[in-house]
């Protein structure tokens, strides 16, 4: 029950914001915190409790939830959550905070109406991540897509209605054919069993015919490299989070790439296991395309977003071909990847965001010296710029690291391959500190230094990111037992 | 006939009465807000009606009509749509018309046909039905005479709606000369004899799918639909969006249930390429239209290729899905023209959509009504139109229809696309803002922004609880049987 309260705080919150949107008052920034804050602070007191019985008693679901939603479908509102679910969850509503935080000030216009459209998103990615119906977890995989469409289209920069549009629309193409492919599953588990439903625990025991199963797996990974994105369909992604505001570029970064990780983790795997293992080999290149082509495209930007933005092609490139491999260690550090990207990405995201609102420009070549102005976010950036490109002691190093290891035992190739990303990304990194905070002023007036706000912003993330590179062991811990599940690693 | 079929019959009678006490309102120069609210009443009670005989159901009233679930939930779903279209009718006609009184006999009229489609079993009943719906419509398409399209519409709707009606009676014709009966069941029962279906029976049917799929706009007798809904009175492309096409569609999933055509290769051929043509036509016709009322005449063409594909399977599951879709796309449609009314200033309709640029921050309730409208006909969740997608995938899927399935989620991310950019507009900065200088009646404005609530209630409830509905409809499905 507890789970459904946390994503009812969240669109109450959201609705509440709204509804006060006329007075315009700064009471709509305190709620929109406030909802953000008491799941927090709800998720702990959970983590608390279970966390500790994860070790001795793994692959079980914490919490769980179940009530009749459509029974003439064999419907049913199940929501669950495991370590796996946990730590992203964990990581929406932290990042869920800091954006709140950093649209303190940039968002003056319609208020509340903008919180309502974060918190909704918000709603829709923690549904997406402890749904255990397959219909329901296509119901809240679209939910999120609507409010975070408006995010960028009412608030977002020049370009916005252009990169609205494709963001939607990529996204629901992928949507509708997995939708179809849920479909299927649905009728040939009930063709099987005798029983239609949409729900996971049972769908998993779904022996399918070899040359359905494809198709049907297709369906899903679609819809979840759209999301990852996987070059060749990365094509919305620096649209996407270039012209949105910077909290909406914080979540699109640090959250909904994570969705389209964690359905391939949580669902195409376990369900189509030997099919899975059958399209390892171009996963894996996919994703050792994706990390190259992502850090040579991050190089050649001009743009600072979308320098960013590419960086998440790259970083997400680890991602897919570390589920791929199979490998108990890649996939503790496809965890650590998801969780650290969102973070230093999420930061270099928030950091563009504090330039633009000094500067209003966000491109590379009118920056430049920025350090002696803001010594403060120029060490900020230094860190998270750091983390980006693997220092060893920074959360990213320690993500990337496990799951080369991993990708290793399976296919040196593409693990050589993937090795020379981490150079690349010393390529794009470096140039972006230096062009954007060293060399001669080219600031056209002084500008101050980060604020106390700021400041608890770009500290809470790099604590966490220094934490996660020093003591990765706390999140194995939680997530470690889930994913060496048999479900998830072939050999 | 026995009491209790003309118990049965007794909602159809007072839809039939309700045009003669609309004339004698009339002859007794009774004003416009009387016969509105005397036409309300009725409507309610021809909903009361059917509530009130439902024990009697079904009752087949030999040789011409059926009262049964299936006829009950489609007539129940017309006079409810001709509820909130009379509603919004009156503030429309109030300020451009000055004797607005016989457009009600007409919508009365017309409704009828629609009903005694749903409940005909027979060729004759069929016909009277479609033509007592098509008649009243020429009047009503061009009732603002003095406007330029407006008879341009009437005149095309008129020509082609005749020359389809003679397709039908040809084909009608046809059929009976193979079978000798124009009776659905007798039909049926001789087609089974013969075992297999005749090149004449296809030609017969092949002929009738014209005046329906003209009816129903579906490509490529869809070429009156956007001049039609644009030159009509706002109020009545509402109802030839939804009364008139529910009443033909109930007539053809009735003909082809009984008929068992889902198990004819050549006419389900026929029905999938039907409905594959529509749906690419429809959307991407709409793709880059400017003007709203032409912009849901597209999209409608494509949601009722929609609509086929749930059709196509001729279960249980399709015929549910077919009700349950329809329903969601009258109370979506009403909803966005209930808007298109409201926002129309006295001369012209509010159809261009620069006309809608930024209303989110000047009106933001019509905003977020027109915006959950959009949705749902996009299928997004939280509304009943993506129930209703899922329930039409959900019958495709299960019979393995995959081409049109196909189809169907590949053309609906084209669509995607232009209902986006209504969104976008709608929610653009700098806003027009609409002058409307008068608000004449103050209750009936109240009354309209009711109905809008209710429907975007609706909207939701179902798109959120669409158990209740779907139960629902399974219950008066099963008084079939």
């Amino acid at each position: 029950m507890i789970l459904i309260w946390m994503i009812i705080i969240l669109l109450a919150g959201g609705i509440l914001c709204w509804l006060l949107s006329k007075s315009n008052s700064p009471a709509i920034k305190w709620i929109a915190l406030l909802a953000v804050l008491i799941d927090l602070v709800l998720l702990l007191n959970i983590w608390l409790q279970h966390g500790q019985g994860l070790t001795a008693n793994t692959g079980n679901w914490m919490i769980q939830y179940q009530s009749a939603w459509i029974p003439s479908f064999g419907i049913s509102f199940h929501v669950a959550m495991d370590g796996l679910s946990l730590i992203l969850v964990m990581l929406t509503f932290f990042l869920g905070t800091l954006a709140v935080l950093c649209s303190w000030k940039e968002i003056e216009k319609r208020a509340g109406f903008y919180y309502f459209n974060l918190l909704w998103t918000l709603a829709g990615i923690t549904g997406v991540f402890v749904a255990l119906d397959l219909f329901l977890f296509y119901f809240f995989w679209e939910v999120m897509l609507v409010p975070m469409y408006l995010l960028i289209l009412i608030w977002g920069d020049k370009n916005r209605r252009y990169a609205a549009y494709k963001f939607f629309i990529f996204t629901q193409a992928g949507g509708l054919l997995m939708l179809i492919s849920i479909l299927a599953l649905y009728f040939i588990h009930g063709a099987q069993s005798g029983t239609y439903t949409y729900d996971y625990l049972s769908l998993l025991g779904t022996r399918i015919d070899p040359s359905v199963a494809k198709w049907i797996m297709m369906g899903f990974m679609i819809a979840f490299v759209i999301k990852l994105p996987m070059v060749p369909f990365h094509n919305w992604l620096p649209d996407a989070h270039s012209e949105a505001p910077t909290a909406g570029s914080l979540i699109l970064a640090g959250l909904l790439l994570k969705t389209g990780a964690y359905g391939i983790i949580r669902f195409v795997l376990p369900l189509f296991q030997q099919y899975a293992a059958d399209i390892a080999w171009w996963a894996m290149l996919f994703g050792v395309i994706g990390v190259i082509y992502g850090a040579m495209m991050a190089f050649a930007q001009t743009d600072l977003k979308r320098l960013i933005a590419y960086t998440s092609v790259s970083h997400m490139g680890f991602v897919l071909t570390g589920i791929f491999a199979f490998r108990e260690i890649a996939m503790q550090g496809v965890i650590m990847q998801i969780i650290t990207h969102g973070i230093s990405t999420g930061a270099l995201f928030v950091l563009a965001g504090m330039i633009k609102e000094r500067l209003h420009t966000r491109d590379i070549s009118q920056m430049g010296g920025l350090w002696s102005y803001m010594p403060a976010m120029g060490g900020a950036a230094m860190l998270f710029t750091m983390a980006s490109l693997g220092l060893p002691a920074l959360g990213n190093f320690i993500a990337e690291f496990l799951i080369l290891l991993g990708t290793f035992q399976a296919n040196p190739t593409f693990t050589v391959l993937a090795s020379t990303g981490l150079v690349f990304s010393a390529l794009y990194s470096l140039r972006l500190m230096q062009k954007v905070f060293l060399g001669p002023p080219n600031a056209p007036h002084k500008v101050n230094d980060i604020s106390g706000r700021e400041f608890i912003i770009l500290a809470a993330l790099s604590i966490s990111i220094v934490l996660l590179g020093l003591f990765p062991q706390a999140v194995l811990d939680v997530a470690g037992k889930v994913i060496s599940n048999k479900l998830y690693v072939i050999r | 006939m026995t009491e209790q079929q003309l118990m049965a019959l007794l909602p159809f009678m007072v839809l039939a009465a309700a045009s003669i006490v609309i004339i004698l309102l009339i002859a007794f120069r009774q004003g416009h807000t009387v016969i509105q609210v005397t036409g309300f009443l009725l409507m309610c009670l021809v909903i009361f009606a059917m509530w009130y005989v439902r024990g009697v159901l079904p009752q087949t009233i030999a040789p011409l009509l059926i009262v049964d679930g299936f006829g009950a939930l489609f007539t129940g779903l017309i006079v409810f749509c001709v509820l909130v279209v009379g509603l919004f009718s009156y503030i429309y006609f109030e300020e451009r018309e000055e004797n607005p009184r016989e457009y009600y006999i007409l919508i009365f009229l017309s409704t009828l046909g629609a009903a005694i489609l749903t409940i005909s079993r027979h060729f004759m009943s069929f016909f009277i039905g479609l033509e007592l719906l098509s008649i009243s419509l020429y009047a009503l398409i061009a009732y603002l005479r003095t406007r330029n399209n407006a008879i341009e519409a009437g005149i095309k709707y008129l020509v082609l709606a005749a020359l389809t009606s003679a397709f039908l009676l040809f084909g009608m014709a046809l059929i009976y000369m193979e079978t000798g009966s124009m009776d659905f069941a007798v039909i049926a029962q001789r087609l089974n004899a013969a075992g297999k279906s005749s090149a004449l029976f296809l030609t017969g049917f092949g002929v009738m799918m014209v005046a329906v799929g003209f009816k129903l706009a579906l490509v490529p007798f869809h070429l009156w639909a956007a001049d039609v809904y644009q030159g009509a009175p706002s109020p009545v492309a509402s109802f030839i969006a939804t009364v008139s096409k529910v009443g033909v569609f109930a007539v053809f999933l009735r003909f082809c249930q009984e008929l068992h055509l889902q198990n004819n290769s050549a006419v389900m051929m026929l029905i999938s390429a039907v409905a594959i043509l529509s749906m690419i036509s429809g959307n991407i016709l709409a793709l880059r239209q400017q003007n709203l009322k032409r912009l849901l005449a597209y999209s409608s063409i494509a949601h009722f290729g929609y609509l086929l594909v749930a059709f196509l399977p001729g279960n249980n599951t399709g015929v549910e899905a077919a009700v349950f879709y329809l329903t969601a796309y009258a109370i979506t449609i009403l909803a966005a023209f209930g808007i298109i009314i409201l926002l129309s200033p006295g001369e012209k309709d509010a159809d261009s959509l620069s006309m809608y640029r930024g209303l989110f921050w000047d009106k933001p309730f019509m905003a977020i009504v027109l915006t959950v409208a959009l949705l749902s006909l996009a299928g997004i969740p939280l509304t009943a139109g993506f129930i209703g997608k899922f329930y039409v995938l959900t019958a495709g899927v299960e019979q393995r229809a995959w081409l049109p399935v196909i189809v169907l989620v590949i053309t609906s991310v084209i669509g995607l696309y232009y209902y986006l950019r209504i969104i976008s507009t709608i929610f653009a900065d700098s806003p027009v803002t609409i002058q409307k200088e008068r608000s004449l009646n103050q209750f009936f404005y109240t009354a309209s922004y009711a109905a809008l609530v209710v429907l975007t209630l609706l909207l939701f409830g179902i798109g959120v609880m669409p158990a209740v509905i779907i139960q629902g409809i399974k219950q008066f499905l099963v008084i079939d049987r």
